[in-house]
């Protein structure tokens, strides 16, 4: 229940988290992501990774599709730019971790606005399409490149701080979440300046936001910048992580993946990103965790669960699309309200 | 407010902009041809005319949505003809739209503070970690959005609310403050109080009478309620069929033979006045 809200300053009026209720359960998700990986076991640490690298790519998306309004299908393709340097880097010049996985961003994001050019003249489906058509390009450069190892790929040597190797996903874990969620904390700060707003004002009109004097190319183009940073930085986590690149491992329906976990977490907000990726990650883990109690009465449960999950992935993305457009952070929003009220209306 | 002083600071004040023999066509059609007007600083200018007269054709020019074929757009001395409307924006022009063109999916709040994008500095770095500028920026920006439009238009109680779901009137309110907020030196309104009530109009006419008082912002609308038209601009400017037919003080407008037997159509002006102020 809250009673009321007493503010004294504007700085405190836009604090990214205004209660005592929000900062507690803020500190009690970092100790519980601090303590995790001394009690989960091997397999859990590994999810814990994917769904970080996941969530990093999902907030850049939404950076771009959900504020900009801009709709993407090349993310996964501009991860594989983001892991294609890391793993060059890595291989070829041994600089360490940090610096590539800046440079994955830098690179990802110059291949980024070159790909976003043409938002300012195409926008929806058209401009879905011409993403698309910047993914085929990446994956035949891929797999054309000298550099990039052809259709073989690359294997690279693990992350190292301080010589130690970080080849394990409990030592990993311990470079990935903080990255995430600087990444995360990057991109709720850009919504409170004039950046973010400037963003939401081309998704919502952009002939009203060209008269306020927002230049409509160069906007878009910062949010591809940013958008294909984001996704280069995790893209980079992502090599670091399996430390093996090919170009095969950035299909276009793992793009379709992450649009979906926006649509599913809810676009426009912060929380949709985290929300959405961990949501679409974990599910194919539930899925198999049923099929694997069903196992003594289905004998043959193991030989659906392909099927199972993408029919379970479509069924989701449809349901969300028709019965809770604005996903699961409105949910969430929802329970908050509830509790702002209880017990006095219920 | 005196007659003696509405004249005054219309004979003395210099045009602070100016259209020259302006000229705009849409393939065949000829939405404006050889328009030319001023507006003095310090002025309430108003654009009338009948449906389809070239109205909002010269107020979309003016803000650089349309490219005029022939003629000049100067503001504060210098040809602004060719600028996109961001730069235009830079210079000091602000706009509202007939219909309202807020970003619905913003609070209040942001909607106003979007008005100011063009004169803050914070780039992406700075707005990634919310340090220095970033923070400092938006702090000077909240404080004078607050102090000066929301306390000036009465708009606190709705701040932190959603615009999708305000009323028609107050949507309009928080448009114009959006327009304030870019620090104008010339604010254009189409049609501010289309739509609106009596009561309504009357508090937006206060409004508008204000923000050239007091922040000495010069105005140019578009409107259609005569009777606002008459009471609160300085200088009248009638367009029909996109020609200007007749400009002046609203009381020679009003009698002029041309602008009556253009407004003939939908009965004669001085009538089509009386009924808006019976209504």
């Amino acid at each position: 229940m809250r009673i009321g809200t007493l503010k004294l300053s504007y700085a405190a009026d836009e604090a990214l988290f205004d209660t005592k209720v929000q900062w507690i359960c803020l500190a009690l998700l970092g100790l519980s992501l601090i303590l995790f990986p001394f009690v989960a076991g091997p397999y859990w640490i590994y999810m814990a990774c994917l769904v970080a690298i996941n969530v990093a790519s999902a907030t850049g998306l939404n950076i771009l599709t959900g504020y900009t309004g801009l709709v993407s299908l090349g993310q996964a393709a501009f991860m594989g730019v983001g892991a294609y340097t890391v793993a060059v880097l890595e291989t070829r010049v041994g600089t360490p971790f940090i610096i590539n996985l800046l440079a994955a961003g830098g690179m990802t994001a110059a291949v980024g606005v070159v790909f976003g050019i043409p938002s300012l003249r195409v926008k929806g489906l058209y401009l879905a399409i011409a993403t698309i058509a910047a993914s085929m390009i990446l994956h035949f450069v891929f797999s054309h490149w000298d550099l990039t190892g052809g259709t073989r790929g690359l294997s690279m040597p693990p992350a190292s701080l301080f010589g130690l190797a970080l080849d394990q996903p409990h030592k990993l874990y311990w470079l990935i979440i903080p990255v995430t969620a600087l990444m995360v904390l990057g991109a709720a700060n850009l919504f409170r300046t004039r950046i973010g707003r400037a963003f939401i004002a081309i998704r919502d009109r952009d002939i009203s936001a060209e008269v306020l004097g927002i230049p409509l190319l160069q906007t878009k183009l910062t949010s591809f910048a940013l958008s294909s940073f984001y996704a280069g930085v995790a893209g980079g986590m992502w090599a670091y992580f399996f430390r093996v690149v090919t170009p095969e491992s950035f299909p276009l329906i793992n793009s379709i993946f992450y649009l979906a976990a926006i649509i599913v977490g809810g676009m426009g907000t912060i929380l949709g990103g985290i929300l959405g990726a961990t949501f679409m990650t974990l599910v194919p883990e539930v899925l198999k965790l049923v099929v694997g109690w069903l196992t003594p009465w289905v004998p043959d449960a193991l030989s659906l669960l392909a099927p199972i999950r993408t029919i379970v992935f479509g069924a989701l993305i449809v349901g969300f699309l028709i019965f809770e457009p604005q996903g699961l952070a409105e949910i969430w929003q929802r329970i908050r309200r509830f509790f702002h009220l209880w017990p006095f209306r219920t | 407010m005196s007659d003696g002083l509405k004249r005054s600071s219309r004979e003395t004040a210099s045009p602070i902009l100016k259209v020259d023999a302006l000229s705009l066509s849409f393939g065949g059609l000829r939405a404006l041809s050889g328009v030319s007007f001023e507006v003095r600083e310090g002025s309430i200018t108003a654009l009338i005319g009948p449906n389809g007269a070239g109205k909002t054709s010269m107020f979309n020019a003016i803000s650089g949505f349309y490219r005029p074929n022939t003629g000049r757009i100067i503001f504060d001395g210098e040809d602004i003809s060719r600028e996109r409307p961001p730069s235009r924006a830079k210079r000091g022009l602000a706009r509202t739209f007939q219909n309202i063109a807020l970003f619905r999916g913003m609070t209040v709040l942001d909607n106003i503070k979007l008005g100011r994008h063009a004169h803050l500095k914070t780039n992406v770095l700075d707005a990634l970690f919310y340090r220095g500028r970033a923070h400092r920026e938006e702090m000077e920006l909240r404080a004078e959005v607050e102090e000066r439009i929301i306390d000036f238009l009465e708009i606190q109680h709705i701040r932190h609310a959603s615009v999708g779901a305000l009323p028609y009137g107050l949507q309009k309110r928080v448009e114009l403050a959006r327009a304030l907020a870019m620090r104008p030196r010339i604010l254009m309104l189409d049609e501010p109080v289309a739509g609106m009530n009596r009561e309504e109009t009357e508090d937006m006419a206060r409004f508008i009478l204000d923000v050239k008082e007091e922040w000495g912002i010069t105005i140019l609308m578009v409107e259609h309620d005569m009777g606002m038209v008459m009471d609160i601009s300085d200088h009248v400017v009638v367009l029909n069929f996109g020609q200007v037919i007749a400009q002046g003080r609203p009381a020679e407008v009003q009698n002029d033979p041309a602008v009556i037997s253009a407004y003939l159509g939908s009965g004669d002006l001085a009538e089509r006045i009386r009924k808006t102020e019976a209504a």
